[in-house]
């Protein structure tokens, strides 16, 4: 079938890629790796791939494999793994791509029972493919790299936060006009790319958001702004004169007093849920090899949980928050550097935007703190990288008040290295609390099931700072509602999200909230690419457009209702969801679920296995 | 004139397999994938079929034959190995005996196994026959 390849063609603009002379329609070219041991599969898939005009290598052992990308790193752009392979087990390789290479992995089964989806998504799976597969389900891999291209470029962006404000704005060299969602400065070599996703999925609008300066309380900012408040005495801090505390040029009164009350109705929400079960405090420590990376949905541990078990202290969960919300912002492997900005206030912006009830949207970025899931899709990432883009105050500066989670927060708040951060995460308490919500990647065009991990930008679970602990319930229900058509796991659902919701906060807000984010969860897809799309804010205008306009449509919209909501489908129409009945009967369908789920993975409660992008939501039974 | 009664029969045969299930829609996805540079490729992913499913229905029978020890995780494996190719080129039938095997290998019942496995033996030899058929028909219309 030439579809493939005259689709691309077609819906792609033509690129030059630097380094050779020939012109490519992008993603023509793109280097996949399939590693599998039955050979007729892997003859098969890489006719498929050839056929979608990628450079394919085929290996049947993984180990060969592995050693061939430690070879050359860059070698390639996507790795595509069976899960059940003698010699080693596709979900080990998966962790050690991530890891090591930092690359997106797409891993593919027979098998299409929910756990072993999961695994795929706690073990930060880009994506899962349930085989037979299909060429359909291969001709839209090319998102992925792209996402996490995306994901790693917001990640640099981060790490230099002086120029994220005016770069946003004034960055998007011509050629990216368009896809002003980050500055490219560094990419404007995969410009052709960015294009691409820009033709497919009009996805930035950001020539919209350019129009007004937007803040982007990178956890450097949101650390100065914690700092200023403290010492003014949180009760009495005005705009006014936290604005002359932190001496930030550029930013105004009225951004801080947005921030401000962001911020007041996040501590207003901890204290509240001081009295949650401590059960979950303990640390996600997660097999430090966690990787997860290409699941940008996870924006890792819910900083809220932290927060809650009160060993972080408001500052260090402000700034865990933030480095919560920023890795939720697409990262895949690494959590934390890549906290996005954009994502972690982004719910800011997006209130401002959709002009829905403040309260309603605080409330949901609360509950969406934690994600609460059932392990059972992909969601969890989503969720909670919803949560961060809603919470949006964690500082991205983690401090650890304890050791633990201080190791985490300290990792936070520095670019780390997927690895780090993996081990980070593993390391520090978030556990029981960890609502790295990886940012839903939605993987439109992915007929198959598994939602692109939706890149949850907002980690819900920003641990915002602890000052209570509220038992947090993580809970992972992913609901696969797969919008998307095919045999992937597409998590897709606004119906279910499960958001990991600290069962403090939820209690709170558990209504509509955890619904909401519950169906905006599980859009794995959708969220990857809203957050993608994203620019400071969280990007719910650019939901739409992140997801290719012709499939998704429905995404879109789903999407745009649910950035609407601050990511948790707030609009997701649960109006006044009763969620309590399913949220929480109160905490302990929340506990229930984490138990169950810890008691799968032989752990304690909490532990944080369910790593994506480096951040353990917590026990996740991987 | 005989080229064109020979190809009808082809295509007559192909339709067959489809009606009564013994291929499904990944068969024509496989199909899908031969072009001029690739013209027989769907017999020789075939042929790559029946050489694995050869090795595979040994080890199941070798397994299945340990009147000692019964692993049925094992034999459950093997068959989703054997399932996933099945799958990968259209064989219907077979893939659901596969499945059906894993079932019974999950309740770990043997005699269970031993029944369906004696239907996955049969299914393949039954697709491997018609598929060869498919095929020789094929290189004589053309």
């Amino acid at each position: 079938m030439n579809l493939c390849s005259s689709r691309a063609v077609n819906s792609l603009t033509v690129q030059r890629r630097p380094g050779d002379g020939v012109v490519h329609p992008f993603p023509a070219g793109l280097r996949v790796l399939v590693v599998d041991d039955d050979v007729i599969c892997l003859t098969v898939l890489q006719r498929m791939l050839q056929k979608c005009l990628y450079e394919v290598t085929i290996h049947n052992r993984a180990e060969a494999a592995l050693e061939l990308l430690r070879k050359d790193k860059t070698g390639f752009d996507i790795v595509l793994s069976d899960v059940h392979m003698p010699d080693m087990d596709g979900f080990k390789l998966l962790e050690c791509v991530g890891l090591e290479m930092d690359l997106p992995v797409i891993m593919m089964s027979a098998d299409e029972s929910k756990d072993v989806v999961m695994k795929g998504v706690t073990h930060g799976a880009c994506d899962y493919l349930i085989k037979p597969i299909r060429i359909e389900a291969l001709k839209n891999i090319w998102q992925h790299v792209v996402r996490k291209k995306k994901q790693n470029r917001k990640e640099i962006e981060f790490e230099q936060p002086g120029t994220e404000e005016d770069g946003e704005q004034q960055q998007n060299p011509v050629e990216d006009a368009d896809y002003l969602s980050s500055p490219y400065e560094e990419n404007r070599k995969n410009s052709n790319k960015r294009k691409d996703e820009k033709d497919e999925a009009e996805e930035m609008d950001d020539t919209s958001t350019l129009k007004k300066p937007r803040v982007v309380w990178s956890v450097e900012l949101h650390q100065q702004f914690v700092n200023a408040v403290n010492q003014l005495d949180i009760d009495k801090a005005v705009p006014k004169k936290i604005l002359e505390l932190m001496n930030v040029p550029g930013l105004t009164r009225e951004n801080v007093a947005s921030h401000l009350q962001k911020y007041r109705l996040y501590l207003r929400r901890i204290s509240g849920v001081s009295q949650q079960q401590n059960g979950f405090n303990s640390s996600f420590r997660g097999p430090p090899d966690v990787t997860f990376g290409s699941i940008s949905s996870l924006n890792g541990l819910s900083l809220q949980a932290l927060a809650a078990s009160g060993q972080i202290p408001p500052q260090s969960l402000a700034a865990i928050q933030a480095a919560a919300l920023g890795i939720v912002a697409n990262k895949s492997a690494i959590s934390v550097p890549l906290i996005d900005q954009r994502n972690v206030f982004g719910y800011e912006n997006q209130k401002l935007r959709f002009g829905e009830g403040y309260q309603q949207l605080n409330n949901n970025r609360k509950q969406m703190k934690l994600l609460h899931g059932i392990p059972t899709n992909m969601e969890p990432k989503q969720l909670a990288t919803l949560h961060q883009s809603a919470e949006a105050f964690g500082n991205m500066q983690v401090q650890s008040q304890s050791s633990e989670s201080g190791s985490l927060m300290t990792q936070l708040a520095q670019p780390l290295s997927s690895n780090q951060i993996l081990n980070e995460i593993n390391g520090s308490h978030v556990s029981g609390l960890s609502s790295s919500f990886g940012q839903p990647t939605l993987s439109q065009p992915n007929p198959s099931g598994v939602l692109t991990r939706s890149e949850i930008d907002n980690v819900c679970g920003a641990v915002y700072s602890s000052v209570s602990h509220p038992s947090v319930t993580v809970d992972f229900s992913v609901n696969p509602c797969t919008q998307l058509p095919g045999n992937r796991f597409a998590p897709v659902s606004n119906s279910k999200m499960s958001t990991l919701v600290s069962k403090g906060i939820l209690q709170e807000e558990a209504k509509s909230d955890t619904k909401g984010s519950r169906g905006f969860l599980s859009n794995y897809g959708v969220f990857s690419n809203l957050n993608q799309n994203r620019t400071p804010d969280w990007g719910l205008h650019n939901v739409g457009p992140a997801f290719e306009p012709t499939q998704h449509s429905n995404m879109n919209q789903q999407l745009n209702s649910l950035l609407a909501d601050n990511t948790h489908c707030k609009a997701k129409k649960f109006p006044d969801m009763g969620f309590q009945n399913n949220l929480f009967p109160e905490q302990f369908d929340q506990e229930d679920l984490l138990s169950s789920i810890l008691k799968e993975e032989g752990t304690g409660p909490v532990e944080s296995e369910f790593s994506f992008d480096g951040y353990h939501l917590d026990n996740l039974p991987v | 004139m005989e080229r064109n009664h020979l190809q009808r029969r082809a295509a007559y045969m192909r339709e067959t397999l489809f009606d009564q299930g013994y291929l499904d829609e990944q068969f024509i996805q496989l199909e899908d994938l031969q072009d001029d540079a690739n013209p027989n490729f769907v017999e020789e992913v075939v042929k790559l079929f029946y050489t694995d499913s050869a090795r595979f229905i040994r080890n199941i029978e070798l397994a299945l034959d340990n009147s000692t020890h019964h692993d049925f995780e094992k034999l459950d494996d093997i068959m989703h190995q054997f399932k996933g190719s099945s799958s990968s080129i259209g064989a219907e039938k077979v893939k659901r005996e596969c499945t059906q095997f894993q079932e019974y290998c999950k309740a770990g019942n043997l005699e269970g196994c031993k029944r369906t496995f004696q239907q996955v033996k049969q299914e393949n030899a039954t697709l491997k026959r018609k598929l060869e058929s498919y095929f020789q028909l094929k290189r004589q219309a053309s």
